[in-house]
């Protein structure tokens, strides 16, 4: 288990293989990238600035993500979040759950990423082509997507 | 409680620019008891503040770093946050 915020890019490559190096037993790996778009409502995006709020972003990361091992068999995961300033086909968040097999690995993903959209605290600002510039609103789906996890799993 | 201790506020993207503030270490009104008191309060402070919170309901807080009600009490708290919904991933 393992979160990180940083403003540097990461190697998807290279932090699966962190994950499994000089271990057997995982069977499944799946990643999740998120990736800044170059438009947003019909305009031209020219960067895109993540704020955070340091120490309560690590917090809500590591509880959300010791949930994910509570509900599935997970053998390994990390999150890695970049904040500052990202311009369009940069990569903005990367999830990777390991496990025996793929269907916890799948499910647990979605989950850290559900949870985290709508806990962990960052915001996105979004300045246009012209200069302007606007905070970016939450999303109705996202609050919506978490919803389907308040079940108990076990 | 809360009214002669000196606690921190930080404010966060939207409200951090329109209070023109990231944080600031106050003592609070003895009035004050819960977020949601805090909120109104807030909004009382000048025109700067007036503007950040205009609309309460739709800010969030933390005490202390974990995610909190309105009608959460703030005695104790040493550190109060005021942020829009998040917006990350």
């Amino acid at each position: 288990m393992a979160v990180r915020v940083q403003t540097q890019d990461f190697d998807i490559a290279a932090e699966i293989a962190a994950l499994t190096s000089d271990r057997t037993d995982i069977g499944a790996v799946v990643t999740f990238t998120g990736l800044v778009r170059g438009q947003a409502s019909g305009h031209d995006l020219v960067s895109m600035t993540l704020e955070h709020y340091p120490g309560m972003t690590e917090a809500e990361l590591e509880a959300v993500e010791a949930e994910a091992h509570a509900r599935w068999p997970l053998q390994a995961s990390l999150i890695v979040h970049r904040v500052g300033e990202l311009q369009p086909g940069a990569n903005i968040v990367l999830v990777i759950t390991a496990s025996p097999h793929r269907q916890a690995a799948f499910q647990a993903a979605e989950f850290l990423m559900d949870y985290l959209k709508t806990r962990a605290p960052f915001w996105k600002k979004e300045t246009f082509a012209g200069g302007q510039s606007a905070w970016v609103d939450a999303r109705e789906a996202d609050a919506t997507a978490v919803e389907r996890w308040t079940r108990s799993p076990s | 409680m809360t009214a002669t201790t000196e606690i921190t506020l930080r404010y966060f993207a939207w409200i951090r620019e329109k209070t023109g503030l990231a944080q600031e270490r106050l003592t609070l009104p003895p009035t004050v008891e819960t977020v949601a008191d805090l909120l109104a309060w807030q909004a009382t402070r000048g025109p700067e503040f007036a503007d950040a919170f205009a609309k309460p309901g739709i800010i969030r807080a933390a005490i202390d770093q974990r995610h909190v009600k309105p009608a959460t009490t703030l005695v104790g708290a040493r550190e109060i946050a005021f942020f829009p919904p998040v917006t990350g991933g």
